[in-house]
């Protein structure tokens, strides 16, 4: 305890010195935990909306549907698998199934390549972002034989509009090219333009009339209360499944490139704190030496008051401590006050709209400080700072008493 | 003698203390270490991704139809190329030209069907201004001869379940409005790494396209490759001027590379925005670091500055002489940071970095293989410059306090 109001009171022996070494801790602490936070924050948009966007934390296909989408694969046991997913799901899971195959969409003036996806509305609603998206028109209903909700970009990109009819061509199950007229009843705003053109959906009933599909699916989209039991889950459904007739595909490997983007992050963090410390490391260093060497022959004396060099060197190193956890408490208020603050609105990348749907990314950033980057931001600036604290401290310590005295 | 006495006296003053200075001076170097490398390796990365994504999809310039980039309709097109290839030919800084037309379309093998975007190339041309031909991992690439031929995506290959030799159908609408259709052998299949492009393109000769898409002479997009990026502004203002005597198509338009891909534009923009914020941050933390320093030299010699006042240093000569002992230590630091940034970069710039894990991901964006930091008079100058401007500022904070010194009361000063 007396160490501690010993350091205490010769930190603020200069207490001009101090509070240039805590702006430099505290601006360091502050952008490591805020621009963590920031780059975090893109990252879990990203995998939220990749979630959202029709993938769901666990997919269940024919086997190779994923790597090969036709309709060739597709699941014919729907009974089997729904009773087998009512057992074998935690409690609150949500599912959907989903007829899913490319398919080519075209009117009078245009025809693009797009991903027919047909759903039961009222369940497809509660898995993908599909349920919140609807911007004009209204959401397919279970009735709906005809109706066909397409993106805004879509619309726009076909050069039509609510009420006008959009041709759906695709692959039917006996291999013969099948299309159907759809009304366009409402049209929806993703995250990403891409998404728009891509998606169009139709009830599932429709979708496998005109495709010949009786009552077969081609995959099931599942969201678990808890994201990180996906791989228990899996293993869970993998035993109860017959394999020959099924795959269970986690979102980390549906969304590959996310994945890859995720661990990227996490090495750009990682790099992006070590950067900021070094900076940090030598105003650190260099304040303490200082510190140190002016009281040399004050050290001297203690030593021939008894106090053993050991100990000087524990009380160099305490006041360090000292000044990095103060540093450290105010960068973090500070982070803590930007997160609040951004909270709410989020940092609106707007201006950038290509830019983001270029790289992927969602248009509005909201922060989100994750425990494991926080703890990490503050471990290496205290653990590291005490580090490179030894060298001043070691260094009041070898002095010997004598030496030291005659330290002018 | 040359050397002024006051930049002498400066230099044996930073010596003084040589372990503070060192420090000091590693903290510059360190900041501007990092920032030539970033900088460079952000310029380089940047440059590939424009680079092949120019190569791949848009070349540098294109002349279009109004709307066609928009649209994408068939019917907005370049009637005449010709015309516009005679005036091609005498603009300088122009690397390669060639034309293009694209209709989309249900592609068939026996089994399978797709919607697909067709593409039709001049073989001979489309190679000076594209890397198709280089991408060819099967079969072969167009010859210009060739009719009735198609290159076509690794991915939509596999999803047709077809092979070179095998024969496709292609049904699509014309510019017309009839129906076109036709059957066309798989002569080659490439592999951009993209999969969007790779899923859904082919490529068959122009003339094969015109006549089953019934275009007459008329293309979609006459694309160009200049031969450096600064170049591509002047060559469009030059294309601006051709195109605007052009009495058969009123309505076209030059676009380049930032126009035809305004993500690839924005998301470099981006990059670089924040990359700022980044270096920003670093350099704030570095000034806040050597600040002490600065303030300290000046602090524990408050005696000796009430001397020098006393025998007639006038106290601006002494902020001069502060300022100056700063500005060597930032200086020295800043050099050494050069150095030893451009040698690491340099290292790099032959050797590449291997980003590992995230080689699937960067292909998406043109970038393939190991990424190339690229040095350049932006990339070392600017790093430093920013680093130059804070810490002077850093410095000035204790020099001005110099001025408020009383001879007679700072020798008092122990």
């Amino acid at each position: 305890m007396q160490y501690i109001q010993l350091a205490w009171r010769n930190i603020w022996r200069n207490p001009r010195r101090t509070i240039v070494i805590l702006l430099a801790v505290l601006i360091g602490v502050w952008s490591m935990v805020f621009l963590g936070a920031l780059m975090r924050g893109i990252t879990v948009g990203m995998v939220k909306n990749g979630i959202a966007t029709l993938t769901g934390h666990l997919q269940i296909h024919y086997p190779g549907f994923h790597d090969d989408p036709s309709i060739e694969n597709r699941i014919t046991n729907v009974v089997q698998l729904t009773e087998t997913l009512s057992h074998v799901l935690p409690d609150k899971s949500r599912w959907a199934l989903r007829v899913r195959v490319p398919a080519v969409a075209a009117n009078a003036r245009h025809s693009a390549g797009v991903t027919l996806v047909g759903v039961d509305p009222v369940t497809e609603a509660r898995v993908s972002f599909i349920g919140g998206a609807i911007k004009m028109g209204k959401y397919l209903s279970d009735e709906d034989d005809h109706s066909i909700v397409v993106g805004e970009a879509l619309l726009k990109t076909f050069n039509t509009k609510l009420g006008h009819k959009l041709v759906l061509m695709s692959q039917s199950v006996d291999g013969e090219m099948v299309s159907r007229a759809f009304r366009i009843v409402g049209s929806f705003r993703a995250e990403l333009m891409s998404t728009e053109k891509q998606y169009v959906f139709v009830t599932r009933r429709s979708a496998q009339k005109m495709l010949k599909l009786r009552k077969d699916i081609t995959e099931v989209s599942i969201l678990l209360p808890d994201v990180n039991d996906v791989h228990r889950v899996r293993e869970a459904l993998l035993n109860a499944l017959p394999n020959s007739e099924y795959e269970v595909l986690t979102w980390t490997e549906l969304l590959p490139l996310l994945t890859a983007y995720l661990k990227l992050y996490d090495q750009f963090i990682l790099i992006w704190y070590l950067v900021v410390f070094v900076a940090m490391a030598f105003g650190i260093v260099n304040t303490t030496l200082m510190a140190v060497l002016e009281r040399i022959r004050e050290f001297g004396l203690l030593q021939v008051f008894g106090m053993r060099p050991f100990f000087i060197l524990g009380e160099v190193l305490v006041e360090s401590f000292i000044l990095l956890i103060i540093g450290i408490a105010a960068g973090n208020a500070l982070a803590l006050a930007c997160i609040f603050g951004l909270g709410k609105s989020g940092l609106d990348l707007s201006a950038f709209a290509a830019g983001v749907e270029f790289a992927g990314m969602s248009r509005i950033i909201y922060p989100d400080l994750q425990l494991q980057d926080w703890v990490m931001a503050n471990l290496v600036v205290l653990v590291l700072g005490l580090v490179v604290s030894c060298y001043p401290a070691f260094k009041a310590s070898r002095y010997r008493p004598v030496e030291a005295l005659a330290y002018a | 003698m040359g050397v002024p006495i006051d930049l002498k006296m400066a230099w044996r003053n930073v010596w003084r203390n040589p372990r503070r200075s060192l420090l000091t001076i590693f903290a510059i170097a360190f900041a501007c270490l990092v920032l030539v490398f970033m900088l460079s390796f952000q310029f380089g990365s940047y440059e590939t991704m424009i680079n092949t994504s120019v190569k791949i999809y848009t070349g540098h310039l294109q002349i279009q139809a109004k709307d066609y980039q928009e649209k994408r309709d068939i019917r907005l097109v370049v009637s005449d190329p010709k015309v516009i290839e005679k005036h091609l030919k005498g603009i300088p800084h122009l690397q390669g030209f060639t034309f293009r037309a694209q209709a989309f379309s249900l592609v068939s093998s026996g089994k399978r069907t797709y919607g697909t975007l067709v593409n039709g190339i001049d073989p001979k041309n489309e190679a000076s201004v594209s890397r198709l031909k280089s991408l060819i991992v099967k079969g072969s690439y167009l010859s210009p001869n060739d009719y009735g031929t198609v290159l076509m995506g690794q991915l939509l290959a596999k999803n047709l379940r077809v092979g070179i030799g095998n024969e496709i159908t292609v049904l699509g609408q014309g510019r017309d409005g009839s129906i076109a259709a036709t059957v066309l052998r798989i002569k080659g299949i490439f592999r951009t790494g993209i999969d969007q492009l790779d899923r859904s393109t082919m490529y068959i000769p122009l003339n094969c396209f015109r006549d089953v898409y019934a275009m007459g002479q008329a293309v979609h997009q006459v694309v160009m490759v200049v031969d450096s990026l600064s170049h591509v502004l002047s060559v469009k203002r030059q294309l601006a001027g051709i195109i605007l005597h052009l009495s058969a198509d009123p309505s076209l338009v030059v676009l380049d590379w930032e126009e035809l891909m305004p993500g690839l534009r924005q998301g470099i923009e981006m990059d670089l925005i924040s990359g700022v914020v980044f270096y920003l941050i670093l350099i704030l933390v570095v000034a806040f670091s050597i600040l002490n320093t600065f303030l300290m030299a000046i602090f524990e010699r408050t005696r000796e500055f009430g001397v020098l006042m006393a025998i007639g240093v006038t106290p601006g000569r002494l902020m001069r002489l502060l300022f100056i002992e700063s500005l060597i230590l930032t200086l020295v630091g800043i050099g050494a940071g050069i150095v030893v940034g451009v040698l690491v970069t340099r290292y790099f710039q032959f050797h590449g970095i291997d980003i590992s894990g995230a080689s699937d991901l960067l292909t998406q964006f043109g970038i393939t293989g190991r990424l190339y930091p690229r040095l350049s008079y932006i990339s070392v100058a600017s790093g430093p410059a920013a680093v130059l401007i804070i810490t002077s500022l850093a410095a000035l904070y204790p020099t001005l306090k110099v001025r408020s010194l009383q001879p007679v009361k700072a020798m008092e000063t122990v």
